[in-house]
């Protein structure tokens, strides 16, 4: 048998080079992409500078200054917007991925977005204040979800996974024309604009008492997912093969799907809709790490995490005028991902 | 002889829709049991009956001394352990996670496969001697090893029962007799098997028991000795009995 072990503990302890050369790259990145972010802007800093703002203010003794401001309530919420949001659509990315056992599939194919999107100009539309702009965004988002959710389960088809990806591009369908529906009635001078402008998504004004509420269940979402990562390994082979392994499906499924939901309503609900994140960085992640969630999961996050902040970061300094985030991650995604897809030539 | 998985008057199909009458089956330790039956005569449906995934029509099955419906999953998959058709995934696992998602059955919601599940896991690889294709990725092996990474990972399971949609289908000849030896050995080990199978003469090699399938329902088992007639497969397949003898040298009765 001692030829039998020694195999065991060798696989056991090694985590492949690879592996850890990609982790290596990949927090190297994300160390630039702060850096930069915290750089980056019209008003222009050292780094020393910035180092005495952020020490002062972790010490206790902030500085009163135009810098102290501009770390403290501009770029530090933004950063820490850029990195939710990546997070948070790259892990939800990651989990429809394989719930859906299609790695082709991107978080908002239940209808989030959609529903989000609506809900933000509904509240637009009424002339409502940018909490309820929120709020609304978030429960349409949920609402979405759980219309498309509820649908498939009353089809009782022999194919549940079939059965929501058509429930979702049907829902989804619906709440774009009702979007389109309030651009119609908006006014064209004072709303359209700006509901025209939120459904490009980006980071724009966002502040820390947005975040404040956004990111506590956007943390307990991530939670919850990363503790059910093996769960979501089992599920990538479908209902019977799950359930034949031990695993309660229906009620793993609505945990999962409960969890990526509310992780991609409270992002989109202080970003808008910015597409391709949560397609392309789990897509990456796995040809670098591989399927198993335990590795592809924090990989996807901190991938994703760093590919917003870049972005965004490159969003608001390439010009004078600040282009919208969800164009730059379609502009550089679609190509980005086409390039991946040339070179490795495998899904 | 002991009697594990116990169907009572089932009648199998999907949403109360029955495929046929009521019919009895019985899996016992150390024993195979050969599932014989045309294309669409609900063979996988009954193995998905049987394995708990889809409940039955009417009529009741008992896993041990309790009903099978009220078994947990988690509980049922550490006695009934499945080899499903041809896999198709996306995802490219090693073998080695291949074979852990076997553990499911033993883990938490919230815990991962420690180091004593990769020992088992390791070993069920090391049973089927295919332990040096741990690292490799699941989805480049060849059709016959994939089959026995499957089978591997029925076995982490640690099940008294294996159930088997066709193990050979899709295999070449040596894979077919490898994968056949290994069901017998298994067998061999106490395990209660039932595998369903296109190929009447590999049900014959291996099984101590006939089950003859047709129409939805369980139409004649017995011992392969005894059923395994010339006469037998022809009715089943709608054959005529020189058609079965131009194939295969079976007992002309």
């Amino acid at each position: 048998m001692q030829q039998v072990i020694s195999p065991t503990t060798a696989l056991a302890q090694q985590t492949p080079k690879r592996i850890r050369i990609a982790w290596l790259t990949l927090l190297g990145i994300l160390l630039v992409a702060v850096i930069g972010a915290l750089l980056a802007g019209s008003y222009s800093v050292r780094l020393a500078e910035i180092g005495q703002v952020i020490v002062a203010r972790l010490t206790g003794e902030p500085l009163t200054s135009t810098l102290d401001t501009i770390i403290w309530q501009v770029r530090i919420p933004r950063i820490l917007a850029a990195l939710l949001l990546g997070t948070s659509l790259a892990a939800a990315g990651a989990v429809f991925q394989a719930l859906l056992r299609n790695p082709l599939v991107s978080p908002d194919i239940l209808g989030v977005s959609a529903g989000s999107g609506l809900g933000a100009v509904i509240a637009m539309l009424l002339g409502l204040s940018l909490f309820w702009l929120q709020a609304l965004a978030f429960l349409g988002g949920l609402a979405a979800v759980f219309l498309v959710y509820s649908i498939a389960n009353l089809l009782h088809q022999r194919d549940p996974i079939l059965m929501l990806v058509l429930a979702g591009i049907a829902i989804g369908t619906v709440l774009g024309a009702g979007i389109s529906v309030v651009k119609v009635m908006a006014d064209p001078y004072d709303q359209l604009p700006g509901i025209t402008y939120w459904l490009l998504g980006g980071l724009n004004g966002v502040s820390m008492a947005e975040l404040s509420w956004a990111a506590p269940l956007i943390l307990a979402a991530l939670t919850l997912v990363y503790l059910l990562r093996w769960h979501i390994n089992v599920l990538s082979f479908g209902d019977e093969q799950a359930s034949a392994l031990g695993i309660n499906v229906a009620r793993s499924r609505w945990w999962l799907i409960a969890a990526a939901t509310l992780m991609t309503a409270c992002a989109v609900s202080f970003s808008g809709i910015v597409g391709w994140v949560g397609l392309l960085v789990p897509h990456i992640a796995r040809l670098w790490v591989g399927p198993n969630m335990s590795r592809l999961l924090p990989f996807s996050m901190v991938l994703g995490a760093s590919f917003v902040l870049l972005t965004d970061t490159l969003a608001r300094s390439v010009s004078q005028l600040e282009l919208p985030l969800g164009v730059l991650t379609a502009l550089l995604g679609g190509p980005f991902f086409l390039f991946v897809l040339i070179r490795s030539n495998r899904l | 002889m002991t009697l594990i998985l116990h169907a009572q008057q089932i009648r199998i199909g999907y949403k109360d829709q029955a495929l046929g009458p009521a019919f009895d089956v019985q899996l016992a330790a150390g024993q195979v049991v050969a599932l014989l039956g045309p294309n669409g005569s609900g063979k996988t449906t009954l193995l998905k009956t049987l394995l708990g995934i889809l409940p039955p029509v009417s009529g009741q099955i008992s896993l041990l001394d309790k009903n099978l419906s009220d078994w947990p999953s988690k509980h049922r998959a550490q006695h009934i352990g499945y080899v499903p058709q041809a896999l198709h995934s996306h995802f490219s696992f090693s073998v080695l996670d291949m074979v852990l998602m076997g553990r499911s059955a033993y883990l938490n919601a919230f815990s991962q496969p420690c180091a004593s599940d990769q020992q088992i896991a390791m070993d069920c690889l090391a049973q089927l001697q295919i332990q040096h294709l741990a690292a490799r990725s699941f989805t480049e092996l060849s059709g016959g090893e994939q089959q026995l990474v499957m089978l591997a990972r029925a076995l982490t399971q640690q099940p008294r029962i294996l159930i088997l949609d066709e193990p050979t289908a899709s295999l070449d000849f040596a894979n077919q007799i490898l994968v056949l030896e290994h069901i017998k050995q298994l067998k061999e080990q106490g395990l209660a098997i039932l595998m369903s199978t296109h190929q009447p003469e590999h049900a014959l090699q291996t099984a101590d028991h006939l089950a003859l399938f047709k129409q939805g329902t369980l139409a004649k088992t017995g011992p392969a000795a005894e059923l395994g007639t010339a006469a037998n497969i022809a009715w089943l397949y709608d054959l005529s009995v020189a058609q079965v003898n131009q194939q295969l040298f079976l007992s002309p009765r």
